[in-house]
């Protein structure tokens, strides 16, 4: 029931002693304060760490060609191992697990593409259809590069947004258009976006690799190949991993343990690696989050306790003249709900104030977009309340039992 | 038989309660008014007109392995509106009995009568409400609350019989003027005398119109002069019908009294009367 004169009461007990109500205050919002920063904070770890991976498979494995560092079989070391289309189709049907696959052939730079009086410097890449899958790339129009561009080797190009921009100027239609690279005509199929923020995955076209070869003169080489392995975990993409490094070994005859011949890249491995780091980076926000709130339990506590000593005296004096026990504790606690209460929503408020605030500021890679679970925020604000509730009724239950002459007394 | 008796007047008692929590001020007027009546028609039935009657009362205090044994049979009548020192050295127990009075403490043994109420096993809420309705107090270290106002302050016991704070403020500003400290109503009691606060305290003591007042060295720590305008203050309070019970050491101001008990070592010493002025029967303070 509410009692105006009772809180009228409090009003006036809570004006007359500002420091100890802005102490107690205090302590109740800076502890939700700093939960919410540091949730936000955790948040925002988390958030950067998947963006780094959004922009590429979490489940490939990437191999690129290299040179042997170790002597085999009559061999000297020193000799480049390159990938061939053969490699391509062999683990595309003899490797257990592999998803998805595609070769890559680039030709990194000396292109020239133009269209009318615009032109840029571009990298080219061969690719197989499948590796749209695997880079994630976003179509803006168009399509994307099929079976039919590489089967016949069609000079079709899929180009980037950015190297769109650059060539049709005035918004004119690109779809259909002829581009030249390197004075040979492609005509645009699609526009992709890679959104991964990176600006040398978007200063480039796409060709299908059968193409490339043809036209690039780049034989049946293959600069790279990369594959999915669908949902496998860890340990399942480096028993796939391990055992590719083995039939490429005994197909290109390189020593099996030489790293250096080809190299592997086993982005599961990382993620999985980043996901640990992410689970531990995550616990450990929690583990500062508890402690905390546990640090602003022992505060209020300590606070509240402080507040009963301290008001011993005025609680003997109000129990001579007839208040009762009851009176007493409800008093207090309601003078604590009150202060808590308020304490932790000022808290609340600054801490998801600030996550709001800073929110677009920062986009560094592996820091983005800090922000709180309200649930968990108003959740911790309710636990300290009832904490600061729980720690104020302990005392203030002994002080209201407390024989009146003995707290007269207390000087 | 007086058992049965004392348990009615309790319920009565309580109905008052119940009442002033409505905080309708007329029906309260009417409550109090048969309440006081009734208890005048019961009394007779109880031990003529003892405010309070005290039989053989024992209190003991456990300090560690010892027991201290301070009161060691009380026996005392008071009559209502008779004004009464208690003295005696120190650890003669004068204080444990004004507590005991006061349901500040509670007795291990005996009987103790406070207007008729046996005052036996009572919990700390109906110590308070009795505490509240029947007595008044006033400390040597005055006890006013630091953080209120004189109006406040004195206004206090009413806040716990649910009087609404207008009314009980405007009860108060008239106390404070029976005390002469009108002028000093919003004042806080840090920026008071010794002797203002003391009058202060009688003020806050008054307001919720005791039966008894309990002084515990009330002069203590005041000079002779401010001493001797609050020994005139609760004489003219005791002309107006009020019980008081001070608890001195001081042989000037107990000679201000009707009557004096010396305690030693937790039994009456010597209980005699001053042969003052016979103490008037007024029901209530009236101002």
């Amino acid at each position: 029931m509410f009692d105006l004169d009772k809180w009228q009461e409090i009003f006036n007990t809570i004006e007359k002693n500002k420091m100890r109500t802005f102490l107690t205050g205090f302590s109740v919002a800076w502890g939700i304060f700093m939960l919410i920063i540091l949730q936000g904070a955790g948040v925002g770890l988390q958030k950067g760490v998947e963006n780094e991976f959004r922009s590429s498979a979490t489940n490939a494995i990437w191999i690129w060609s290299g040179q042997t560092s170790k002597a085999y079989n009559g061999n000297n070391p020193g000799r480049e191992i390159s990938l061939k289309n053969d490699d391509y189709s062999y683990l595309g049907s003899q490797i257990n697990g592999v998803d998805k696959i595609s070769g890559r052939y680039n030709i990194w730079s000396g292109n020239t593409i133009s269209y009318k009086n615009e032109s840029g410097s571009y990298s080219i890449r061969g690719i197989h259809p499948d590796y749209q899958l695997v880079e994630q790339l976003t179509l803006v129009k168009g399509r994307f590069l099929n079976e039919n561009d590489q089967a016949d080797s069609r000079k079709t190009v899929l180009i980037s947004k950015l190297v769109d921009e650059a060539l049709f100027k005035n918004e004119e239609e690109s779809l259909g258009k002829y581009v030249s690279i390197n004075k040979i005509p492609f005509r645009v199929v699609g526009i992709f976006d890679d959104d991964d923020g990176r600006d040398d995955n978007m200063q480039v076209v796409y060709v299908a690799v059968s193409t490339a070869q043809q036209v690039f003169g780049g034989a049946h080489n293959l600069n790279g190949i990369v594959v999915t392995v669908g949902d496998a975990t860890a340990e399942e993409a480096t028993i796939i991993e391990n055992q590719m490094k083995a039939k490429m070994a005994s197909r290109h005859h390189f020593d099996p343990t030489d790293d250096q011949a080809l190299f592997f890249w086993n982005s599961v491995e990382e993620f999985t690696r980043f996901r640990k780091l992410f689970t531990s980076i995550s616990m450990f926000i929690w583990v500062i989050g508890i402690g905390t709130i546990i640090a602003g339990v022992v505060g209020v506590s300590n606070i509240m306790m402080i507040v009963v000593k301290d008001r011993t005296k005025e609680i003997g004096i109000r129990k001579a003249l007839g208040a009762t026990p009851g009176s007493i504790v409800s008093l207090i606690l309601q003078e604590a709900i009150l202060i808590t209460a308020f304490a932790g929503y000022i808290g609340l408020v600054l801490g998801v104030g600030i996550l709001e605030l800073i929110s677009d500021q920062i986009d560094t890679p592996f820091f983005k977009q800090p922000e709180v679970n309200l649930s968990v925020a108003i959740g911790a604000t309710v636990l300290l309340v009832i904490a600061g509730v729980l720690a104020g009724f302990i005392p203030a239950k002994r002080a209201a039992s407390i024989k009146p002459i003995d707290a007269l007394r207390d000087e | 038989m007086p058992h049965t008796f004392i348990n009615t007047n309790v319920i009565h008692f309580e109905f008052v309660v119940v009442v002033n929590n409505h905080k309708m001020n007329a029906l309260i007027a009417v409550a109090l008014f048969v309440v006081t009546l009734d208890i005048g028609l019961q009394k007779p039935q109880h031990n003529n007109t003892m405010m309070i009657s005290l039989n053989n009362i024992h209190k003991s205090y456990e300090t560690g392995s010892n027991k201290l044994h301070v009161l060691k049979g009380i026996d005392l009548n008071v009559e209502a509106g008779e004004m009464v020192a208690v003295m005696g050295s120190s650890g003669s127990g004068k204080s444990t009995l004004l507590n005991i009075l006061g349901l500040l403490d509670m007795h291990d043994q005996g009987d103790y009568y406070l207007d008729g109420n046996l005052i036996k096993n009572m919990n700390e809420t109906k110590a308070a409400q009795l505490r509240n309705k029947f007595l008044g107090f006033v400390f040597q270290s005055f006890n006013l609350i630091s953080f209120k106002n004189a109006v406040e302050n004195v206004a206090l016991p009413l806040y716990y019989q649910g009087v609404s704070r207008r009314s009980r403020n405007k009860l108060a500003m008239e106390y404070l003027d029976r005390v002469g400290l009108l002028p000093w109503a919003e004042h806080l009691p840090n920026e008071l005398s010794g002797g203002q606060k003391q009058r202060l305290a009688i003020a806050r003591s008054l307001i919720a119109k005791p039966k008894v007042i309990l002084a515990d060295e009330p002069t203590g720590a005041l000079d002779s002069t401010t001493s001797s305008e609050v020994m005139d203050l609760f004489q003219e309070i005791n002309q107006s019908g009020i019980t008081l019970i001070i608890v001195t050491h001081e042989n000037d101001i107990a000679h201000k009294t009707q009557r004096i008990i010396k305690l030693r070592d937790g039994l009456i010493d010597t209980d005699h009367k001053n042969g003052h002025t016979k103490p008037v029967s007024k029901p209530i303070l009236s101002l």
